[in-house]
């Protein structure tokens, strides 16, 4: 017997992924394949002084010692590194000044993608930073922020500009040795944003920006900075849109946060890669690698994150609460519907005294797809009244689909606190009748419990976003409910 | 405005509707009583539109529709209410969130624009001093945490709200002490009207000392067996069902 809910439940995605276009503008591509003499031309193609030069040939030699590593809880089909090209930049004439310099093509994307560079922006308060394809097109607001001496600009133009910001602090939270993935990216990052927020600043407007892989084949490989020097303050988006291709493409970045003494960053991704498409065929694998270091006293980083994209996830925003009575924070919503695969979850590390850190992770996992949580709280020798609290919930929509959670706790010190909860549940028919029968259709009553389910770590993004990350929701939800 | 001719149901293989008659018109209260098993829920059930059984036969005329042939939300949106028996819980979704969706739906459905949200927090105010209850009920998630007896004041809470035509409530009293029942009958009685109706399932009398019924059905066994006015739920208080089964079936 199979009731119409049923039906409903295993019926396909029907959406379709509104961002799958492409621009035809022309595109500056290096040859395929990864060696060091790419190394080399990626470097000089981006003028980049020696240290930077040094810095990527160390980790490509390293990377080359490496195997991609098998513990997760994925399946992933080889890569073959030869076959991408690590370097694509969309061709343009000399530095721009204004708008009007801007490739026309380049920004009709952007305002597909609902991303205006216009000064409009400036009355939602949202300075945007536009990367396409590896290289930062235009920075706004840079001078209004100037004023303040806030440095937000693309990594690439940190390079140049504050070379010795970099330097000073590039691979201090994620080393190239790291891993895998941490060491391919240390060779090969390609663009993404540098922050920089001076002793006592507040930032007057949350920061974002938006990232788009468009040439096929290209992996793309973002690198952040963010620094926040004693007493400062910063809120910063990061939002991701891709086109539909048929071939997998890799995305492996990285996030590395420094937080001084009374500091507090607030990190927060709405991620909407193209997750592949209903039979499993193509989609994003997003390897990345997100910590921060919570270096000060009483500093503060909160990673707030709804993942509903990419065909594999692979990531986990990590803080190190080195800084006595420092804080950190893991706000996670991870869907996965159709074949999609996520291993994702946060490693907090307690090495300071009164070191507080909280975990709230809910998985919802529809059609096929397997959801992972992988979560470690450790707490050192030294690291006396160490508090946690976790909360790990899944949610499963259907009958096919897996939910699992990998909780890690190595506690080392006896004054710690330590708590760990974990649901698994799963939207029963009777409270879709419940719904049904008060007038509400089968779609919108679960969109309604999806949102009542992550609601808690919704509610903890910034505003701008929160309606974005709803709407996303119910989009990757849409049709193949389970 | 009901019609119910011959319904037959059964689940798992198992019949337990096995032929009801019953009709309805506007401005009347039935009330269906019977001991447990009789099919008094599963009927409430079916006219709902819950999709868990296996075969269902008969006819059921609805205001000139064919009520079967609706899905569960399509009938709701056509005034039809069920009053739980057992409310479900839906952790996260708030009262209001959810009767705003459920009535702005229903409006979509008849053509109407919808309540933006303080036109609707004004209906939920005056609804709520309607039938007197209480703030908490309404700021929480939808039963979440709620007892037996906020669960069903709830219940007649939402009927109050989304104004049905015909109302079915399934053992509304089981649970609830007197003061309880004095409210939820009240709220109901005060939605009465010429223009509604209310089927109201109960094992108990009581219920209908404060719910006056025009007509009392028994229904046994996947049937209704016995139909009259308000005094058969005396007779019933009084002689048991035993007294039906031997009326019915001739025996002893």
């Amino acid at each position: 017997m199979v009731s119409k809910q049923d039906k409903i439940i295993h019926e396909v995605t029907q959406g379709e992924y509104k961002y799958g276009f492409t621009t035809d503008i022309e595109i500056d591509v290096i040859p395929k394949g990864l060696n060091e003499e790419i190394v080399r031309l990626i470097s000089e193609k981006k003028k980049e002084p020696e240290f930077m030069l040094e810095f990527r040939l160390k980790a490509f030699r390293h990377w080359k010692t490496l195997k991609i590593p098998s513990w997760a809880h994925l399946k992933i089909p080889e890569i073959n590194y030869q076959d991408i090209i690590f370097y694509a930049a969309p061709k343009q004439k000399a530095k721009l000044n204004s708008l009007d310099d801007v490739d026309p093509e380049l920004r009709k994307t952007f305002d597909k993608l609902g991303i205006s560079l216009d000064e409009q922006k400036r009355l939602t308060g949202v300075a945007v930073d536009a990367v396409m394809d590896s290289v930062s097109v235009k920075t706004t607001f840079k001078e209004t922020l100037a004023e303040l001496g806030i440095i937000f600009c693309s990594f690439s133009e940190a390079v140049q500009e504050h070379p010795d910001l970099v330097k000073k602090y590039i691979g201090t939270v994620v080393p190239y040795t790291d891993n895998y993935f941490a060491a391919l990216n240390s060779a090969v990052f390609s663009d993404g944003s540098f922050c920089f927020i001076p002793k006592g600043v507040r930032c007057p407007m949350e920061l974002s920006t938006y990232f788009r892989i468009n040439a096929s084949n290209t992996g793309q490989f973002e690198r952040t900075l963010i620094i926040a020097e004693d007493n400062s303050y910063v809120s910063y988006l990061e939002g991701c849109t891709a086109p539909m291709r048929d071939e997998n493409q890799l995305h492996a970045a990285i996030v590395e946060i420094i937080a001084l003494n009374n500091a507090e960053v607030k990190y927060s991704t709405v991620q909407n890669w193209y997750p592949g498409d209903k039979y499993g065929k193509g989609g994003i694998y997003n390897f990345v690698t997100k910590r921060g270091i919570c270096r000060g006293e009483n500093s503060k980083i909160s990673w707030t994150q709804v993942e509903t994209g990419s065909a594999i996830t692979w990531k986990y925003p990590s803080c190190i609460l080195l800084g006595n009575n420092s804080i950190g924070e893991f706000y996670s919503v991870a869907v996965t519907n159709n074949h999609q695969q996520a291993d994702t979850g946060t490693k907090m590390t307690h090495i300071g005294k009164n070191t507080k850190s909280t975990i709230v992770s809910k998985g919802i996992s529809a059609g096929v797809s397997q959801n992972s949580y992988r979560g470690l709280v450790k707490v050192l020798k030294k690291a006396e009244n160490a508090r946690n609290f976790s909360q790990c919930d899944s949610l499963l929509l259907g009958d096919k689909c897996g939910a699992h959670t990998f909780p890690y706790l190595e506690v080392d010190n006896n004054t710690a606190i330590v708590e760990h909860e974990a649901t698994t549940s799963k939207i029963g028919e009777d409270q879709i009748f419940y719904c049904n029968q008060r007038g509400i259709d089968t779609e919108n009553a679960i969109a309604l419990i999806v949102n009542g389910y992550a609601k808690e770590v919704l509610n903890k993004l910034p505003m701008e976003f929160a309606v974005e990350a709803q709407k996303l929701l119910q989009i990757s939800l849409e049709g193949s409910v389970g | 405005m009901l019609k119910v001719v011959d319904l037959k149901a059964s689940i798992d293989g198992v019949e337990i509707l096995k032929g009801v008659n019953i009709e309805i018109k506007a401005g009347e209260v039935h009330a269906i009583m019977g001991p447990n098993g009789s099919g008094k829920s599963t009927f409430a059930s079916i006219l709902a539109g819950r999709d868990i059984y296996d075969e269902i036969k008969g006819k059921v005329i609805y205001n000139g529709h064919d009520l079967l042939d609706l899905s569960p939300e399509d009938r709701a949106r056509e005034g039809i209410f069920l009053g739980f028996q057992y409310p479900v819980e839906i952790p996260g979704v708030s009262m209001v969130n959810f009767l705003k969706t459920a009535l702005n739906q229903k409006r979509e459905y008849l053509g109407l624009e919808p309540l933006s949200a303080s036109d609707f927090l004004k209906v939920m105010r005056e609804k709520k001093e309607l039938i007197h209850i209480e703030s908490q009920l309404t700021n929480r998630s939808v039963n979440e945490g709620f007892s037996g007896g906020e669960k069903k004041k709830n219940e007649i809470f939402q009927m109050a709200l989304l104004e049905p035509k015909l109302s079915i409530l399934d053992e509304t009293d089981s649970g609830l002490d007197i003061d309880a029942l004095r409210v939820v009958a009240n709220g109901v009685n005060k939605l009465k009207s010429k223009e509604n109706a209310t089927i109201v399932i109960t094992h108990y009398q009581r219920l209908l000392e404060y719910i006056v019924p025009d007509y009392v059905h028994v229904m046994f066994n996947g049937r209704i067996v016995k139909s009259s006015g308000k005094e058969l739920a005396l007779e019933l208080e009084e002689k048991g069902y035993d007294w039906i089964k031997n009326n019915v079936y001739g025996i002893g």
